[in-house]
């Protein structure tokens, strides 16, 4: 079997679990967002394809679908990193220098907010508030949160935690 | 049944689990088992306790023990000294920062004495996943209640009590469920507003992760009040510990009779399904929330029509907020007098707050309304941060503007922060210190309302980009007296304009630090000058005398900027210099210094 078949393969797989997903719905009024989120469980991401996929099984118009795919912030078109990188900037963050920990971040990776180290290790993105304040600046890998993140030195340690 | 006589409570808030409750549940559960006493202590995880500075806190029943900073280590000893031996464990008690005593349980905190919790009132002290810890402290009796009474007299009891809304507009609750009982529909609905979207505000997450019972035990009378069958929570999809525990607590009210038909033996019929958001500050307007349930782009619509009127799918439709919930059953089992007595004249009970910033105890606070902000940043707070010197608390998050030195001693509540220039908002409130830069501060809730606006109206989509355009160009020096006026203005325009709240208070922020702190945007137009010393385009860093040429700045330095040989004073080439502060974190001397 070649490599493309098994990709085909398994993105067939996908939209299966999304279609069956989407058939079980007790109502497809209003169900917009949540099929979203639940594609973007599945597919790590929103790409043009499941937007289009979406907007047929619920007999949207793709562009209303595009039009919240793009109004969330939770919903994104570009796949995350391997380790996505979530750096608070609520406002207790920000008063306690988030920003700068972000520009650290920024700098060590090569990215901007939004973007995907080339390698597809590391995404970087800006939140407001995990509500996790008594540790401000606060920084998430995946779920996981660092309280208390002051230094370069202290940013770097955790980017080399992932490089293996 | 087990007869326990000794409780371990363990905070299970997001914050505490960030610093590893969970593997502190499981030591303390794994040593209690091997010292045989499973029968007698009870381990239980409870919701946030709101002391979150000092976090993962343990609290040991009967003796209210009060124990900070626990790691999983700590477990064993904690079991074999206190459990066992009835020893404290006094290394992990709270000490006092001013008398750097130790305080041995949580009546004698400072941090405790002054706050007075009612919708709080379970959140620490039960588990939240076991319903019936809920209804062994008078859950669902308010329900009960209720349903004894008329659905006028229901709503004249949240009349009475002057409850009025928490999430920031602060609006008479029972006055708007009337609005909703008056209008006749074939159906009508409940929603419950968790889209906690304040940046530095997490007063109904920790609600909803301590207390969920609270909120849906209000729901329902609501629903009987409104004649409603069907209630909505829309919630956060960040908020993945709420969204589990209110899932559990919904299905357990089920299961007890108290949600799905005949309530509690009677003819009332109430559920309620969970609607997820996807990170939208807009969504919390009324309006745009409901447009965001129906699956659509959450923009805000002009009101009239009201959502009592026409709401979720067009029929008459109650938005409230999570702690106004977390307030209702209490004024049913202590009566609307008893809430009323609470507070200030016009407004009534207590507020919740997310206390955080430049202050030594970080943490959620709930005071009756007309404390005073020194007594929540002195004695609740425990004063500011490494002795720095207070400069201004910020309410109200981005909507909200800024309270001073001289508003120290003004009862809060919510008209009195309206006539400060600020307002109440959900319940955040920043502590600022003398390092913090208030255009900056201003500038930074700018961009998260630039971001946030949804785009549906011109004064806010187009109006907030140019007012951080100018704010932009204040912080970098490039300003003019003239960018002043022009802020000014503007911001009046966009305040009488916008479509919705969002952008009718978008420009607080920069009116209220202009008001208040004039002179520092001044400096930055004409002096070039920040005198916090935060905003980097102003600043330059500097290598003093100090140096002894360890040559470690210039290793870290990422541009290459700093040059000097070993053993002699090392120079900053201000072309290079990004300022991004390495070198200065770096420095064990502390030979670097931006001015």
């Amino acid at each position: 079997m070649s490599c493309e078949s098994c990709k085909n393969e398994l993105a067939n797989e996908l939209y299966a679990q999304l279609a069956k997903f989407i058939d079980e719905l007790p109502e497809k009024r209003g169900a917009l967002i949540s099929v979203l989120h639940k594609a973007q469980s599945i597919f790590g991401y929103l790409p043009r394809e499941v937007q289009i996929f979406v907007g047929k099984k619920l007999g949207v118009p793709v562009s209303q679908v595009y039009g919240v795919v793009s109004f969330y912030s939770f919903f994104t078109m570009i796949p995350k990193g391997k380790y996505p990188i979530s750096v608070c900037l609520g406002t207790a963050c920000y008063v306690r220098g988030a920003d700068k920990v972000l520009d650290v971040f920024k700098r060590e990776l090569g990215i901007e907010v939004g973007q995907t180290t080339a390698d597809g290790k590391f995404s970087l993105d800006a939140l407001r508030c995990v509500g996790a304040c008594g540790l401000a600046p606060v920084v998430l890998v995946g779920e996981k949160v660092y309280g208390r993140i002051g230094t370069a030195e202290e940013v770097k340690k955790i980017i080399a935690e992932y490089q293996e | 049944m087990s007869k326990f006589t000794m409780h371990i409570l363990v905070c299970g808030g997001t914050g505490c689990i960030s610093s590893q409750s969970n593997e502190i549940v499981e030591q303390l559960k794994f040593h209690i088992n091997a010292a045989n006493m499973s029968e007698e202590v009870q381990v239980l995880k409870t919701g946030c306790f709101g002391f979150c500075e000092k976090g993962p806190v343990v609290k040991i029943l009967p003796d209210n023990t009060f124990y900070v900073q626990v790691t999983p280590e700590d477990a064993e000893e904690l079991v074999k000294e206190h459990i066992v031996k009835g020893r404290k464990v006094e290394r992990l008690l709270y000490s006092d920062p001013t008398t750097e005593k130790k305080v041995s349980d949580s009546k004698h905190m400072d941090f405790y004495k002054k706050q007075m919790r009612v919708a709080l009132r379970n959140c620490g002290f039960i588990d939240p996943d076991n319903i019936e810890e809920y209804i062994a402290r008078d859950g669902y009796s308010a329900l009960g209640q209720a349903l004894s009474m008329t659905q006028q007299e229901v709503i004249d009891e949240v009349k009475k009590s002057g409850l009025r809304g928490r999430g920031g507009g602060g609006f008479p609750t029972g006055l708007k469920w009337e609005f909703a009982y008056k209008n006749e529909a074939d159906q009508k609905y409940v929603v419950c507003n968790a889209d906690e979207g304040d940046p530095g505000a997490f007063m109904d997450r920790s609600i909803l992760e301590g207390d969920p019972h609270s909120v849906v035990e209000a729901m329902a009378i609501c629903g009987y009040a409104i004649g409603a069958t069907q209630g909505l929570v829309y919630i956060r999809a960040e908020y993945p510990l709420a969204i589990k525990r209110l899932e559990k607590a919904i299905k357990d009210a089920r299961e007890y009779g108290l949600l799905g038909k005949n309530i509690l033996g009677s003819d009332l019929e109430f559920d309620i399904e969970i609607k997820f958001g996807a990170g939208a500050f807009v969504c919390g307007e009324e309006t745009a929330l409901i447009h965001s349930m129906e699956g659509m782009r959450g923009e805000p619509t002009t009101k009239p029509p009201f959502p009592a009127a026409s709401g979720y799918w067009a029929k008459p439709t109650n938005v409230n907020n999570v702690e106004t919930f977390a307030n209702i059953p209490v004024i049913f089992l202590k009566g609307a007098d008893w809430f009323a007595s609470i507070g200030t004249e016009k407004s009534k009970g207590t507020k919740v707050f997310a206390l955080a910033g430049k202050i030594n105890n970080v943490g959620l606070i709930e005071v009756p309304m007309g404390i005073t902000l020194r007594e929540v940043i002195y004695d609740i707070g425990g004063g500011i941060k490494d002795g720095k010197k207070f400069k201004s608390v910020q309410t109200g998050g981005p909507s909200g503007g800024c309270l001073t030195e001289k508003d120290l001693d003004t009862p809060i509540d919510f008209d009195n922060l309206i006539a400060k220039g600020s307002m109440m908002g959900s319940g955040g409130m920043i502590v600022m210190d003398e390092d913090d830069c208030m255009p900056a501060v201003a500038k930074f809730y700018l961009e998260f309302t630039e971001e946030e606006s949804c785009g549906k109206c011109t004064p806010c989509r187009v109006g907030t980009k140019r007012l951080l355009e100018i704010l932009e160009k204040i912080t970098q020096g490039k300003g003019t007296m003239e960018d002043i006026d022009t802020l000014r203005e503007l911001s009046h325009v966009i305040k009488d304009t916008a479509l919705c709240g969002l952008g009718q208070t978008a420009p607080n922020p920069i009116l209220s630090t202009l008001d208040i702190f004039y002179d520092e945007y001044v400096a930055h137009i004409k002096d070039k000058k920040c005198p916090a010393g935060q905003c980097n385009a102003l600043l330059q860093y500097k290598i003093t005398d100090k140096c002894i040429g360890c040559t470690a700045c210039a290793r870290v330095c990422p541009t290459n900027a700093i040059s000097g040989a070993v053993k002699q004073k090392h120079l900053i080439d201000q072309e290079k210099c990004i300022k991004c502060g390495a070198c200065m974190d770096k420095c064990k001397f502390a030979a670097i210094i931006k001015e």
